[in-house]
């Protein structure tokens, strides 16, 4: 829906036709203008083409002056803010929150309404299947890891969702617009996007780069939402430096500052911190961690497990195909059994006889005096375990959960798809 | 739906002019390129006298106006041929290619941005030629330069090569993989319109008012196809990904 805005005549403070009287280049081009037309006249004096001459120069300079001056402009209505979200993340975004502990605590997966259903998606170059029939979805709010090793498909996929490149096969819905080419207008409104190279305009300033974007958006207030963008990145005091001044972390965060300035639906971010060091990286982690916060759905391209361990909800990994997706507990879940991990000062004399306890389903030595057993629930066989062994009189030092990481998760499956020849 | 978001296409306008305006040795090379061009016809010129013969003075006076012709021809594209594979090798493209922009708005804020310098530069230096001539060149030239067909001709024809010009480089910007190739490609495909222009300068075709704003229209209607046209070459997934989608989806390449 659009509507056009029509000001006053005396608040448009403009010359001839559009110019904008402030405008140093409105009174050059009125005056070449009047130079012209008088010209004609002069020179032309008695001719047949001193009419057309001019109406000419009318015409250059209306055309000149509506399309850089505007007396009239067509905007579109504010975007629509997700519905789940109760306000801006520009209004609240703050960077001085500390991220918690790399393990958060246990997530589940959110359950609010679908803002990206992707359907045996499929990409084919040539052939060479860049993306194999790929199905997932991802929830309002959510912030989803999506890992894989390079060539994986995971940018293409990205690409796919953000109508930059047409899938071969499969559909999808973004932000609940069905994708196709002739919706790629309004997904592109509703989505924002940080590929890898954040792509700035290096000989223009950081806010001049930004209404380009709030520009190219049509959004109302550009103004204010450059400075609160640029505020929620910490980067209110570098608007007026031009970006090719600016370090790599800097100009990661002035990617992500445009990520922000049209209250997108989804943002995708394409390896956001590829090539910084761990500085720049925390900051960035912080940014996404309160993005998650205020409720902003992030699509996280990233091949860094850590990362995608402390800020994703959930994670997918891709290997072409589709290898797995979850929580990173479920995941671990899947792909391991539980296990305890004994340790004890001094080997535990009949082993077989001490570990036949409730819960504990098999046991192995990884060292003489260590012990890996394989359990159903670990809460129900860690007591038991306890017990046994101080009734066999061991000298019992350690008794945890084994912790596998998303790293194990992912490696295992890499290295299946490695020996599988995929 | 409208053709195309004029804010939109102010939003990009505005930041080409910007980006040149921080580089000013792009206007500076595009300006000095036609002067230098300039020298040696305009020697002639003033060797002319007043007693010399009417073919001397056309055929003076033709390669006078056939230069004037080319600057808009010659300019655009040291600045058309950059705007998509420029952009591409800055890493720009792929975030400008995710907002919602069409392709023809895209094109034409850059067209419009390119247009204005270029036009700008020929008009300048014609008028610059025309006092010259008028104030220190023989009568028997500058009654044949000042002649208002040819006059109108220069006007009407200036903007309207330009724009030509402009579609070209962008065209083969939208397809080269390097700036350098963009604009010797661009230069070169640029110049066979100016065969229809040359038969007016050298008055093989004696330019009339008529005739003027007849090669004029033509070039219009030439030049909006050409707008249209490349537009349509227009291909996200080409730019970024190096090859379009060929499946058979009846899918447009760029119709958002």
């Amino acid at each position: 829906m659009k509507r056009l805005v029509v000001e006053p005549w005396f608040r448009r403070r403009r010359v001839g036709l559009g110019w904008r009287a402030v405008a140093w280049q409105g009174w050059v081009a009125t005056a070449v203008l009047v130079l012209g037309v008088v010209g004609a006249v002069v020179v032309l004096r008695g001719s047949a083409a001193r009419i057309p001459v001019m109406i000419v120069i009318v015409v250059v300079y209306a055309a000149i002056a509506l399309l850089t001056g505007g007396a009239e402009a067509e905007i579109a209505e504010p975007p629509t803010v997700d519905a789940t979200r109760s306000e801006s993340p520009l209004t609240t975004l703050q960077t001085d929150v500390r991220l918690p502990d790399p393990v958060r605590a246990r997530r589940t997966a959110p359950s609010g309404p679908e803002v990206l259903s992707v359907e045996h998606l499929s990409k084919r170059f040539g052939e060479r299947l860049a993306v194999d029939d790929v199905s997932f979805s991802v929830t309002a709010g959510e912030v989803f890891g999506f890992l894989g090793p390079n060539g994986a498909g995971k940018t293409t996929t990205v690409r796919m969702l953000a109508t930059l490149i047409t899938p071969s096969a499969g559909s999808a819905s973004v932000a609940g617009i069905p994708l196709t080419a002739e919706n790629g207008l309004e997904i592109r409104q509703q989505i924002a996007v940080m590929p890898e190279n954040p792509g700035l305009y290096l000989r223009l300033s950081v806010a001049e780069n930004l209404e380009f974007f709030a520009g190219l958006y049509s959004l109302p207030d550009p103004q204010e939402r450059i400075r609160r963008a640029l505020a929620a990145v910490n980067l209110a005091g570098r608007a007026n430096d031009l970006c090719g001044t600016l370090s790599k972390g800097l100009r990661q965060r002035v990617g992500l500052a445009r990520t922000l300035l049209s209250d997108p639906s989804i943002i995708f971010l394409d390896e956001p911190t590829s090539g910084l060091d761990p500085v720049a990286s925390r900051e960035v982690h912080q940014l996404i961690d309160n993005l998650r916060t205020q409720g902003v759905t992030v699509f996280l391209t990233t091949h860094r497990l850590d990362e995608a361990q402390q800020l994703c909800d959930r994670v997918a990994i891709l290997n072409t195909k589709l290898r797995t997706i979850g929580t990173p507990e479920e995941l671990r879940d899947r792909l391991f059994t539980k296990a305890l991990v004994v340790r004890t000062a001094a080997p535990v004399p009949e082993p077989d006889r001490v570990f036949a306890v409730a819960g504990v389903e098999s046991w192995q030595a990884d060292d003489v005096t260590r012990y890996s057993l394989s359990v159903s629930d670990a809460r129900l066989a860690a007591p038991n375990v306890t017990r046994a062994l101080v009734n066999a009189g061991a000298d019992l030092l350690s008794l945890a959960e084994a912790q596998h990481s998303l790293e194990d998760v992912y490696l295992q499956l890499v290295d299946e798809d490695v020996e599988a020849g995929r | 739906m409208s053709l195309v978001n004029v804010q939109r296409v102010r939003t990009v306008v505005r930041k080409e002019v910007r980006e040149f305006r921080r580089n000013r040795l792009v206007i500076g090379t595009m300006a000095a390129l036609p002067l230098v061009f300039l020298i040696t016809p305009m020697l002639t010129i003033f060797r002319i006298h007043a007693s010399a013969s009417n073919s001397q003075v056309k055929a003076a006076v033709g390669v006078i106006s056939l230069l004037m012709f080319i600057v808009p021809v010659v300019l655009p594209p040291m600045i058309a041929s950059y705007s998509v594979v420029g952009e591409r090798e800055q890493g720009t493209l792929e975030p400008v290619l995710t907002a919602p922009v069409r392709g023809s708005e895209l094109l034409l804020g850059k067209a419009v941005a390119a247009f204005i310098p270029s036009v700008g530069i020929a008009y300048a230096l014609y008028v610059v030629v025309l006092i010259i001539v008028r104030f220190g060149a023989a009568r028997v030239v500058s009654n044949v330069l000042w002649h208002a067909p040819q006059v109108l001709a220069q006007l009407l024809f200036t903007p309207l090569l330009a724009l030509w010009a402009i579609w070209v480089g962008i065209g083969i910007s939208t397809r080269a993989g390097d700036v350098r190739v963009a604009q010797q490609l661009a230069t070169l495909a640029s110049l066979p319109l100016l065969g229809f222009t040359s038969l007016t300068s050298f008055q093989i075709i004696k330019p009339s008012v008529p005739l003027a704003v007849g090669l004029a229209l033509a070039l219009l209607i030439i030049d909006v196809a050409a707008w249209r046209v490349v537009s349509r070459l227009f291909n996200r997934e080409r730019l970024i990904a190096g090859r379009p989608e060929r499946h058979a989806r009846n899918e447009t390449p760029e119709t958002t």
